[in-house]
């Protein structure tokens, strides 16, 4: 590596990619710390793919700059390709070939030493749960099975970094389960993890999480943190009787955003905590509910990112108006 | 370059195509089926021109000079017709080409020795046809007017007077001057190139429509290695067609093959790293498979038919048309395929050929690696 003083596996620094005059991703700036696992989060075409695609070095930023494995994304792409595993949304395996060419396909694109052919092909088709299937066509295989193929062949080659764009869209529960079994296995092992994801069960499995929304990072840290420190609003859990009815009596108490049923309770999203805490276990008790629970809570990932998706949307719709 | 790369391209290459009966099929198929097609239909020779007869001599004369009609393998004899009316029937219903038309006095001048006419109407919708046939009814009419003259000479008590000048015409390479010889040997290119094309034209750009590309992409693998892996399969294909197009031109059309099999080879290699990698380009540059398709026929088939020398000879062409066919890579291995297959010569006389085909697979081979990038958008 180029710099050995540093610990960082990435390092993006004002990264910005446009297509014509849309702003795919909007001058993103982070860093992934080595033996990570760093989960990119974000709806829909807020630009994961497009930042993962930069720093694969398969698309050029259009300014910026950054390190993967300690080679410059803008002029030592190639560099990169050979110290990383890329795991791209779409299945990009050859379905017309069998589980076992595919391998070896892949085996010879990045140059396994002959002696450790086999073993790197035996570890895959384990890893991958598909020793009986080896000569099957890739294109019988389930979702699940393939993922694991495609993140086989993806570090064949022991790569110390890898990105996953979605490994986990489509494919069932269990598979889903296992997947993040195999991604802790190789963390384990001090190889550095770039994974994007929508879902938010998945992103609390990670040690760090980006939030990208319209190309521009919101939010960033430790799953404790974000729900922690950036949550403007605090939550409360209320366990009474009727909470069906309840909720209805309380929605428009003053300081109150939201009320929702919850298992079988209420979540109260309430600009002051304790305010709002005192005020309920006066009010509910006074309108027949007796002996009302009231906890603050810590708030889901979910709720955070609403949070911050709402607020930034409100920001955006208020600026045009400032600016006129 | 590592081999080690290029040969699992190469392999993951070949393991597709065996994957793929159909355009293995067509691979192989194609070719035979376009040389057996055109190798009978595309005929050039004139031969066997229907006429019909208008005789309004009735008269031994008139009936002798009918019969050397009918008696030429050139002509065949469609009936006889009593007016200008079934004539022009016969012609526009495509029934006969010409009608030979015996003036009533026909016997008469002829046997008083002064000049007789006939008469000869030719469809001309066909010009070539049309010149070609009325060269065979001239050689008729002559060959029967001289021996008239020869007769009456005799007749005379004279010496048999031979006329002045005669041309003794002496056709080398092609004796018979059968069109078959130049066409099979000109057909090779035009399918070779075409099938060329199309077979590499969707190796790239089914890649790219698949989502596979983006993973190889993202490996160390090199443009070349890719390009070159990618090249080694279809030009086995190609050489094999080659042989195939040799192997039927032997023994299905009787072509001879008068020059080096080895040199038809090594020239056949180059044209074809020339053509697949102009498939290449354009699949690299269409990044889409029914584009990259359709491009690859009309950017190889419409010029190497019509530009490369096979049908239309270039030497007659008008310059700007001329220059153009300088672009046609087909035209040198058109060329050079005549030189040895009815020629009989070698790289002494056609190493200019030769040559300018080296520099079109050079071109396309590096256009290839010059376009390929491993980048998306």
């Amino acid at each position: 590596m180029i710099n050995p003083q540093n610990n960082k596996a990435v390092v993006v620094k004002d990264l910005e990619r446009r297509f014509g005059k849309f702003v795919a991703v909007n001058r993103v700036s982070f860093d992934v710390a080595k033996g990570e696992i760093f989960g990119f989060l974000g709806p829909n075409g807020a630009g994961k793919s497009t930042t993962i695609r930069m720093l694969c070095g398969i698309l050029a930023p259009t300014s910026g700059s950054g390190t993967v494995a300690g080679f410059d994304v803008r002029t030592e792409a190639e560099k990169i390709k050979a110290h990383i595993g890329y795991m791209s949304q779409k299945f990009s395996l050859y379905e017309d070939l069998t589980v076992e060419e595919n391998i070896d396909f892949y085996s010879g694109i990045y140059r396994i030493p002959p002696e450790r052919k086999r073993e790197r092909k035996e570890w895959v088709l384990e890893m991958a749960g598909l020793r009986e299937h080896r000569h099957s066509p890739t294109s019988v295989l389930s979702g699940g099975w393939k993922q694991r193929l495609a993140l086989g062949c993806a570090i064949l080659h022991e790569p110390p970094v890898v990105f996953l764009d979605e490994p986990t869209s489509g494919v069932d529960p269990i598979s889903r389960r296992q997947f993040w079994d195999l991604i802790y296995e190789l963390a384990g092992r001090g190889v550095t993890i770039f994974v994007t994801t929508h879902y938010m069960d998945e992103a609390e499995y990670c040690d760090r999480i980006g939030l990208i929304y319209r190309g521009e990072l919101i939010a960033l840290g430790t799953p404790a943190k974000l729900k922690t420190e950036l949550m403007q609003e605090d939550v409360l859990e209320v366990h009474c009787e009727r909470p069906q009815e309840a909720m209805e009596q309380i929605s428009n108490l003053r300081g109150i955003k939201e009320v929702a049923l919850f298992g079988k309770g209420l979540h109260v999203v309430t600009e002051d905590g304790a305010a709002t805490a005192k005020l309920l276990r006066a009010v509910l008790p006074e309108k027949g509910y007796a002996a009302p629970r009231v906890e603050p809570i810590a708030p889901s990932l979910e709720d955070v990112f609403v949070s911050l998706i709402e607020a930034r949307d409100r920001a955006e719709n208020n600026q045009p108006a400032v600016q006129a | 370059m590592k081999p080690r790369r290029v040969l699992a391209i190469a392999r993951k290459e070949y393991l597709q195509i065996r994957r793929d009966p159909r355009s293995l099929g067509m691979a192989i198929a194609m070719p035979m089926l376009l040389l057996v097609l055109f190798g009978y239909a595309l005929t050039l020779d004139v031969d066997r021109v229907p006429v019909v007869i208008w005789d309004q001599s009735e008269s031994p004369a008139s009936r002798e000079l009918i019969s050397r009609f009918a008696g030429s393998r050139y002509f065949s004899l469609k009936g006889y017709v009593r007016n200008y009316r079934e004539v022009e029937r016969g012609i526009d219903s495509g029934r006969t080409l010409m009608a030979l038309v015996v003036p009533r006095d026909f016997a008469g001048q002829v046997g008083s020795g002064r000049p007789a006419a006939v008469q000869l109407i030719v469809d001309g919708s066909d010009s070539n046809t049309a010149t070609i046939a009325i060269g065979y009814a001239e050689g008729v009419v002559q060959t029967y007017s001289r021996e008239i003259t020869l007769r009456a000479t005799q007749g005379l008590g004279g010496r048999p007077l031979n006329p002045p000048v005669e041309m003794r015409p002496r056709v080398w390479f092609n004796a018979d001057m059968e069109s078959k010889n130049y066409i099979i040997p000109g057909l090779i290119p035009v399918i070779m190139m075409v099938i060329a094309a199309l077979l590499t034209s969707l190796t790239i750009a089914r890649e790219w429509e698949r989502g596979t590309m983006e993973q190889l992409i993202s490996t160390p693998v090199k443009g070349p290695e890719l390009i070159f892996g990618k090249l080694v399969p279809y030009f086995v294909i190609g050489m094999f067609d080659v042989l195939l197009a040799v192997l039927m031109g032997e023994f299905v059309f009787h072509v001879p093959l008068r020059g080096s099999l080895l040199l038809l080879f090594v020239m056949a290699a180059i044209f074809l790293v020339g053509a697949l990698s102009m498939g290449m380009v354009i699949s690299i540059v269409a990044k889409n498979q029914l584009l990259a398709n359709q491009l690859a026929m009309i950017l190889t088939f419409v010029p190497a038919f019509i530009l490369s020398g096979l049908v239309y000879a270039i030497s007659v062409m008008p310059w700007p048309i001329r220059l153009v066919t300088y672009l046609v890579p087909a035209r040198y291995f058109v060329a050079l395929l005549k030189g040895i297959y009815l020629k009989g010569v070698g790289l002494n006389v056609l190493a200019g050929e030769a040559a300018l085909l080296l520099v079109f697979a050079a071109a396309m081979v590096a256009l290839a690696n010059f376009q390929f990038r491993k980048k998306l958008g």
